[in-house]
Parts: structure tokens; sequence; C-alpha cells
């Protein structure tokens, strides 16, 4: 890449030794099994340095419209924007691959008929948003944002094709190990979460800050999705499972058989 | 034993193609009776605008019922149906902006999500006038951050990441850190 293309400085950018160096020297202080979730304050990725509270959230408890999950349904959507490899004239190049999974929420029940959203890069590792301008290129088969609908046991399913890994300016040769972005409603608002999931054996995994900013590896480990080889369709598709668990909730649900 | 909760990640930069939807943050149509805007912009730890975040709005209608309706998703086909949720992404100039109603309660409920923000922020976003204990209980200055000021078109609550001025953010029970 030439510096010509780069929206942001490459000079004065910090070596991926060095962000390595800070992210293994906050591995080391970490005293396992009491995090789960990413540190807010987070310095080898550097957007966050002037982006994150320095003052402890207020504790607060749950009331009126936060005890509620705004309702989606067939109405908001189609089933077919759950297959991103059918929103153009053509197909997609890349893996065709099948990702499901279940959402549940902190009790382990499902979170049922609830919105689903993900977005991602295609197999190239290029974004069709206008921001990411590297020279990777745009597939005219594929755009990379789907929804669909949890069902009543809280699995949700999509087709799409497995993105590539793509730089990005953090520091010099900072690249993002593939991912797939999604975000989630549970049946309170409390439990509105976005997160990303990869893909199992990513090499990339040790040195990128995003990832690591889960500072316990169990957590991290969470993140993966697997690979299932029953979910692989022959002559089609390979398949990946990944569930995901919110917070919460906190009223008491008191419906007969909710589980 | 209950399962763990999944860690959350940054919205990143490039959510602008999938998060946004037609009249997101018109929660009612601009114009219509009792409409309002409920606006500020978004600043980082050195006051500048941060121009890659996006807001959730989430709320109960003008006489305080929390509907239960679909439909927020495709707005276009059924402008006069009140959802009570909406999104606003925020402009070259960190603003944001929503039309909706004055809810019929003390608080609009937000959350959070930027590039360079790890993990998505919960936090109220109050009536000139609400009281209620948890307002009660904070310092004056801390307590300023989480009530909306009046303007001419209707509310405006400025959102800071960091900093001197910023915003009181939530936490709930149950919530991990």
């Amino acid at each position: 890449m030439t510096a010509a293309a780069s929206p942001e400085p490459g000079p004065g950018l910090d070596s991926q030794d060095r962000i390595t160096e800070e992210i293994e020297s906050i591995a080391r202080d970490y005293v396992a099994g009491t995090e789960s979730q990413p540190r807010l304050d987070y310095p080898p990725y550097r957007s966050s340095l002037l982006r994150h509270p320095t003052k402890a959230p207020e504790p607060v408890d749950p009331e009126g419209v936060e005890l509620v999950a705004p309702v989606f349904g067939e109405l908001d959507l189609d089933a077919s924007e759950a297959d991103l490899t059918l929103q153009h004239d053509r197909e997609p190049i890349g893996e065709r691959m099948i990702l499901t999974g279940r959402v549940v929420d902190g009790d382990g029940r499902p979170v049922r008929r609830q919105l689903v959203e993900i977005w991602q890069a295609n197999a190239a590792g290029r974004y069709i948003h206008e921001r990411d301008q590297h020279p990777a290129p745009l597939d005219p088969g594929f755009t990379g944002m789907g929804r669909c609908l949890t069902d009543e046991e809280g699995r949700y399913r999509f087709t799409t094709i497995r993105p590539g890994p793509y730089p990005w300016r953090n520091h010099r040769n900072a690249w993002r190990p593939a991912h797939i972005h999604f975000s989630l409603f549970g049946t309170e608002f409390t439990q509105r979460m976005v997160t990303q999931m990869y893909f199992p054996g990513d090499p990339l995994f040790p040195l990128d800050p995003i990832f690591r900013s889960v500072v316990d590896p169990a957590a991290r480990a969470r993140l993966i999705a697997a690979y299932d080889h029953d979910l692989t369709t022959p002559e089609w598709a390979t398949g990946y499972r990944w569930d995901i668990v919110l917070t919460g909730p906190h009223r008491t649900l008191i419906e007969a058989g909710d589980r | 034993m209950s399962p763990v909760p999944t860690a959350g990640q940054t919205v990143g930069p490039f959510f602008g193609y999938a998060l946004p939807f037609p009249h997101d943050s018109e929660l009612v149509v601009p114009g219509s009776a009792g409409a309002i805007t409920l606006s500020g912009v978004v600043r980082d730890g050195r006051g500048e605008p941060v121009p890659d975040a996006i807001l959730e709005l989430w709320q109960p209608d003008a006489d305080g019922n929390v509907v239960r309706r679909e439909g927020s998703l495709r707005r276009a086909n059924a402008p006069a149906v009140f959802t009570g949720f909406g999104r606003a992404s925020t402009d070259a100039d960190g603003h944001y902006c929503f039309t909706t109603v004055v809810p019929g309660a003390s608080f609009f409920s937000v959350t959070v999500f930027a590039r360079g923000l790890l993990n998505r922020l919960f936090t109220r976003a109050y009536l000139p006038e609400a009281a209620d204990a948890f307002l009660e209980q904070l310092e004056p200055a801390r307590r300023s951050t989480l009530v909306t000021a009046r303007d001419e078109t209707g509310l405006v609550f400025d959102i800071h990441l960091q900093g001197e001025r910023e915003t009181v953010f939530l936490t709930y029970p149950r919530l991990e850190p």
C-alpha cells in the first residue's frame, strides 16, 4: 500500500511489536476469572484512548422501558435477508458458509422472536463502506449485511460467505482477524449488545488489540465460532456454530413452561 | 450454573451500511402533532466531536405506555405507527437528532455505540423537570449530565464519553464486569 492511499499518516504509527508488548503486559497483570467483558480503557486500541469513560458506571435498578425490549417481527424484515449470498443478481465470491446458533439470556432461556443483525467484510477483506479504501476488490455480488429473527428456541441462521482479514491503521501493519459483527436484543433493553464473532485458529488473534481487549482468555474463546461438520452441506457450504449469552434478565419470568 | 454472558466488542467504523435504516431517527413524523427533537453532540475526552457514533433511543409513548409494537425497521410503510425505538448516527460534527414525542415518563433510555468504544454504554436522558431517587443521590455536576435542556425545537442531550463533563453511564444488576 502506498502512503498516498492512506487517509491517516503512516509515519509515526507504532510497530506491531510495541502493541504486542502492551497487550502482553496487560495480560500478565490480569487475575484470571475476574472479567468477562472487554476493557473500555484498553490503550493498545488507540481509538479507545479518548473514547472511554474514566468514571465507574453508576449502579441503578432498571425501571420502566429498561425492563422491556423493542419488539421486531415479520413487519420489520423479509426472510430473504438471512441469506447474504442472494442479495444481488450474481453470487458473491468466496467460501459459502452456514452460520447458526442460539441466543439465550443469563438464565439460559431462549431469546425468542428477536432481531439479530450482522455485517461483515467480503471474502477479500473489503467492506462496502466508503471509509474502507484499502486496495482489495469490492464484490458486486455482496453487500455484507443480514438480518433475521430468532425462532422459538432462540436459534438464528444465516447463509453468507466467509469474510477475509483486513488491514487498519491502529498501528503499522495492523490486521483484523476475520470476523462478523453481531447486533443483539434480549427481552429487556438492559441486555442490548453488539459484538464480533471470530473463526477458529486465526493466526492474527494474539496481535489484535480489539480481540485482546477481552482480557480473559476463556471469555475470548467464547467469541470464536466452532466448525460443525454436521452443519456442513455436501457440495454447497461449510457450517459454523456460535451461541450467544446475553446478560440478565431482571424481571422474574413467571410464565408457565418458560424453558 | 448460569451461562457466562458473551463479551461485547466495538461496533467499529463500518456499521453505516448495516445498522441505520430508512427514517430510523424519526419515531414520529417530523412536523406531526406533538413532535419534538431530541438532539445533541457526542464528544470525546478532548471535547472533539465523535463523527462515527450511533445512538439508540427507547421510550414510552406520550401517555407513558411502553408500546410492544413491531415495524420500527419499516417505518416508511407505516409512518404514523409509534414503536418507541429509533437509531441516530452522528454526522461529521458529532451531531445526532431524533424526532419523537415527550415520553410520559421521567426519562428516555439511550445506548451509545462508537468506533473506539469497546462496549456499548447505557444512559438515561431525563426530562428537564424530572426528579427521582437515582438523580437525587448524584452530586449536582454529575446529575446535570443526565438532564436534557430545552431548545426551540425540543430537548438537547449532549454526550461526553470522557472528560470533565463526562456523562453518567449506567450499570444494572447482573451486568458483568
